[in-house]
C-alpha cells in the first residue's frame, strides 16, 4: 500500500513534528509514504471566509498532485473534510484512515499521562470521528478507541464536549472578541479535566487555544494525537 | 474588519459577568433538550420525518394552502392573503376597525414582529398588549426581543424587579420571581378581561382540517382568545402541514427542542370562531414565496421556530440576540435575515465559526451552516466582502498557487519569530488580541523531508495484525 500525504500548510510551518510522526507510524505499520513536494495548502481558508474562486484553483492543484494515490492522508480533520466534499481522490484524516482502513489493534509504546480530548467541530460533525452531543445515536469515539492502544494513558474529555474552540479560520480575525472567549472557555473546561495535555486531531484548534494558553501563561501542553500514537516509535 | 456584530459583541462580552450568565444559561436549555432527546430512542427518525414532511408541504404549498383555507371557511374562519407585511398590517387594521377595536391583546408571534405590526396598530390609536410574560417585560421596557422562544432571557429578575416597580407598581427591591410573575399574572388579567380583540400567531395549520395550532408555556393564547368576541391569527404561509399525523410528529419535536419539555405546556388547536365571535385568518407570504424558488435556501421555509439553533450557537451564547442586526439572530436569524435583505443585514454573515452544531440541534433538520457558508460566497458579488479578507484571500491565493514562492515563504518564515513584539502584536492585528502567534518551526516539513531528515525507524518490531 503506498499512501500520499498532505501536510497542510500550517502543519508544515509550525508543527513538522505532526508530519514527521505520521511517517514512523506508517512506516512502522509497512505503508509506503510519499510526498508530492509542489503540494502547498488545501484552500479551506479562503472558501470558508467566502472566496471559494480563491480556492477551486487550489483544490485543482490538490487534485493533480494527489489524484493517482489509492489513499490520500492528512493530519487535519478540517482540511480532510473540506477536500472529501470537493475533490476528487481518496481522502483520509489520518486517525480516520488508522481505525477504519487500517484497523490498527496495538501500538508499541506508552505515554503515561493524562490527556484532555479535544473534538473537533469538523472531526466530530463532519468527519464522524466521534459521536456528536447533538446526536441520539450509540456513543463512539474511533480517537478514544486509538489512543486506548498506548499504554499508561488516562483519557479524559472536557465538559460540553464538542464544542468549538472558537478558531474557526478566518472567524478568529474577524470575530476576535467572540473567538477569543470561545477558546478561553474551551481551554478553561481542559484544564478542568486535569490532564496536562490536551490533544486532538486538528492542530488548527490545538493552535488556535495554544496561542491563548501562551498569552495566559497556563501550564498546559498541546501535542497531535499521532503524535501520541507515535510515542514508542 | 469587523463587522457590526463583532462590535456589538465586544461590548456584550466587557460585561464578563452578566456575558457568562448568558452563556451559562442558554447552554443549560440545550442541556434540558439533549436530556429530552436522548430519552426518545426515535428521535433522529423524527428529524428525518419532520425534514421530509416539510420539504412535502412546501413542493405541494399551493395545494395545502387552499386546502387548509377551504376547510378554515367551511369551519367558519374568515381567511385574507397578504402579500406582504404591508398588507398584512392594513388587513389587521381594517377588521379591527370594523370591530371598532381600542384594545388588542397578542400572544407571542415572530411574523408580527417581522410585519412591525405593533408600532403600525399604536400609530393608529390602538393599544396593543403583548401577553407572553417575556413579551410583555419586553413592551414595558420598549425593547425588542433577544431570542425568538425566550423573548427576555438577556434581562435578570433585578432587571425585571425594578421595572415593575416602576410599571406595576410592585414593592421595591423585590425581585422575587414567583412574586413578580404574581404581579403579572393580575396585571395581565385585567388586560385580557379589558380587550376587545385577541391576536395569536400559528406554530401550525392542519390542512386536512383548516384548523390553526398554537404552542404556549403560559396559556396566555388561550386567556387572551377567550373573552373577547373576535380572534385574529396571524399565519405565515410556510407553516401548513397536511394533517394531524403530521403535527404529531412536530409536537414531540418542538417542545424538547426549544424548551427540553416533552411537550408545551399548552397545545391549542383553533378550528372554528366561538359562538358569538369571529376569526380571521390572515396569511402572510412576505418573501416566502421568493425563498420557495430559491433552492439554495429553500430549507430555511421548514423552520419551526424552536430557537434551538441559537442555544447551541457558541457565537449566540457569547455575544447575544441583540448583537444580530436582524430581528432574528442566532444561525436560522443569520439566514432569515440575508433572505430579508443582504443589503441590510450581510453583517451577521461573520458570526458563525462553522461548527456544524446547529445543523445537528434543528428538529427539522434545516442545512443552516451549510447556508451560511454559502451566503458568504455571494457576499463579495453584492459588494459586502470584508476588504482584509478579500486581500487576505488573495495573497494566500497568490501564495499557495505558487509552490516554490511558498516552499521559499516556508523557509523564511522562522525569521518571523524574532520580529520586535510591538511589529506582531498592535491593534492592526487581530489574532493578537488574546492570543500569542503561532512560533514557526526552524525547519518545516517540507524541509525536513527534502534533506531525508524525516528518518524511518528501524523497523524491527514490525506490525503484524
Amino acid at each position: 500500500m503506498k499512501v500520499g500525504l498532505f501536510i497542510p500548510c500550517y502543519i508544515n510551518a509550525v508543527y513538522p513534528e505532526v508530519g514527521v510522526a505520521i511517517c514512523k507510524l506508517l512506516d512502522y505499520l509497512g505503508i509506503e509514504t510519499d510526498y508530492p513536494l509542489r503540494q502547498t495548502c488545501c484552500g479551506q481558508p479562503m472558501a470558508n471566509a467566502g472566496f471559494e474562486a480563491q480556492a477551486i484553483p487550489l483544490i485543482k492543484h490538490f487534485e493533480t498532485l494527489f489524484g493517482a494515490y489509492e489513499y490520500v492522508l492528512t493530519p487535519s480533520a478540517s482540511c480532510a473534510a473540506f477536500i472529501k466534499c470537493r475533490a476528487s481522490g481518496n481522502i483520509y484524516e489520518a486517525c480516520e484512515f488508522l481505525h477504519d482502513v487500517v484497523k490498527v489493534n496495538k501500538l508499541p509504546g506508552s505515554f503515561p499521562h493524562k490527556v484532555s480530548i479535544h473534538n473537533s467541530c469538523h472531526g466530530v460533525r463532519e468527519l464522524h470521528l466521534s459521536s456528536a452531543s447533538e446526536l441520539n445515536i450509540p456513543p463512539y469515539s474511533k480517537i478514544k478507541n486509538l489512543l486506548s492502544l498506548i499504554d499508561g494513558i488516562e483519557i479524559s474529555e472536557p465538559e460540553k464536549v464538542d464544542e468549538c474552540c472558537g478558531f474557526g479560520g478566518m472567524f478568529s480575525i474577524e470575530e476576535p472578541a467572540v473567538s477569543v472567549c470561545m477558546g478561553k472557555d474551551k481551554l478553561a473546561a481542559h484544564l478542568a479535566t486535569g490532564a496536562g495535555y490536551i490533544t486532538g486531531a486538528d492542530s488548527s484548534c490545538l493552535m488556535h487555544m495554544q496561542g491563548i494558553a501562551r498569552r495566559e501563561k497556563l501550564p498546559v501542553k498541546f501535542i497531535h494525537l499521532i503524535q501520541i500514537l507515535a510515542a514508542g516509535l | 474588519m469587523s463587522s457590526q456584530h463583532a462590535k456589538a459583541a465586544r461590548r456584550f462580552l466587557d460585561n464578563n459577568e452578566q456575558a457568562q450568565w448568558h452563556n451559562r444559561t442558554l447552554w443549560m436549555v440545550r442541556e434540558k433538550r439533549d436530556r429530552l432527546a436522548m430519552q426518545l430512542p426515535e428521535w433522529e427518525e423524527l428529524r428525518n420525518l419532520a425534514s421530509q414532511i416539510k420539504m412535502h408541504s412546501l413542493s405541494h404549498l399551493d395545494y395545502y394552502l387552499s386546502r387548509f383555507a377551504a376547510r378554515a371557511e367551511a369551519n367558519g374562519a374568515l381567511v385574507h392573503w397578504a402579500k406582504d407585511a404591508d398588507e398584512h398590517n392594513a388587513i389587521v387594521l381594517n377588521i379591527l376597525n370594523e370591530h371598532k377595536v381600542k384594545k388588542l391583546v397578542k400572544s407571542k408571534s415572530m411574523l408580527t414582529e417581522e410585519c412591525h405590526l405593533n408600532p403600525f396598530l399604536e400609530a393608529r390609536g390602538i393599544e396593543v398588549v403583548e401577553s407572553d410574560l417575556g413579551e410583555r417585560i419586553l413592551q414595558l421596557m420598549q425593547a425588542a426581543p433577544s431570542h425568538i422562544v425566550m423573548p427576555a432571557i438577556h434581562l435578570k429578575r433585578q432587571e425585571v424587579g425594578k421595572l415593575f416597580e416602576e410599571k406595576l407598581h410592585t414593592e421595591k427591591d423585590n425581585s422575587d420571581p414567583g412574586y413578580l410573575t404574581h404581579a403579572a399574572r393580575l396585571h395581565l388579567r385585567n388586560e385580557f378581561l379589558t380587550a376587545d380583540a385577541a391576536m395569536t400567531g400559528a406554530n401550525f395549520g392542519v390542512a386536512e382540517t383548516g384548523e390553526v395550532v398554537v404552542c404556549t408555556n403560559e396559556g396566555n393564547a388561550d386567556m387572551g382568545t377567550s373573552f373577547p368576541p373576535l380572534h385574529i391569527v396571524s399565519m405565515g404561509i410556510e407553516k401548513v402541514i397536511p394533517d394531524h399525523q403530521a403535527l404529531s410528529v412536530y409536537t414531540r419535536l418542538l417542545a424538547r427542542s426549544a424548551t427540553g419539555q416533552p411537550a408545551t405546556t399548552y397545545t391549542s388547536h383553533y378550528r372554528k370562531p366561538r359562538p358569538g365571535s369571529g376569526m380571521h385568518i390572515v396569511l402572510v407570504d412576505n418573501g416566502r414565496s421568493r425563498t420557495l424558488g430559491n433552492e439554495e435556501h429553500l430549507q430555511t421555509l421548514k423552520c419551526i421556530r424552536c430557537g434551538a439553533c441559537m442555544n447551541t450557537c457558541p457565537v449566540y451564547r457569547r455575544s447575544g440576540g441583540y448583537a444580530y442586526t436582524y430581528f432574528i439572530p442566532g444561525p436560522i436569524g443569520i439566514n432569515l435575515g440575508m433572505l430579508r435583505s443582504p443589503d441590510r443585514y450581510s453583517g451577521n454573515v461573520a458570526a458563525c465559526s462553522l461548527c456544524y452544531s446547529c445543523n445537528l440541534v434543528c428538529p427539522v433538520r434545516i442545512d443552516l451552516a451549510d447556508q451560511i457558508y454559502r451566503w458568504r460566497q455571494q457576499l463579495d458579488s453584492l459588494g459586502k466582502a470584508d476588504r482584509v479578507k478579500k486581500i487576505v484571500s488573495a495573497g494566500m491565493n497568490y501564495l499557495f498557487m505558487r509552490p516554490s514562492v511558498y516552499n521559499q515563504g516556508l523557509r523564511l518564515a522562522p525569521s518571523v519569530n524574532h520580529l520586535p513584539r510591538f511589529m506582531i502584536y498592535n491593534p492592526l492585528n487581530a489574532w493578537g488580541i488574546g492570543r500569542e502567534f503561532p512560533v514557526f518551526a526552524k525547519e518545516s516539513f517540507t524541509r525536513m523531508w527534502e534533506k531525508g531528515k524525516v528518518k524511518k525507524p528501524q523497523n524491527k518490531d514490525a506490525y503484524e495484525q
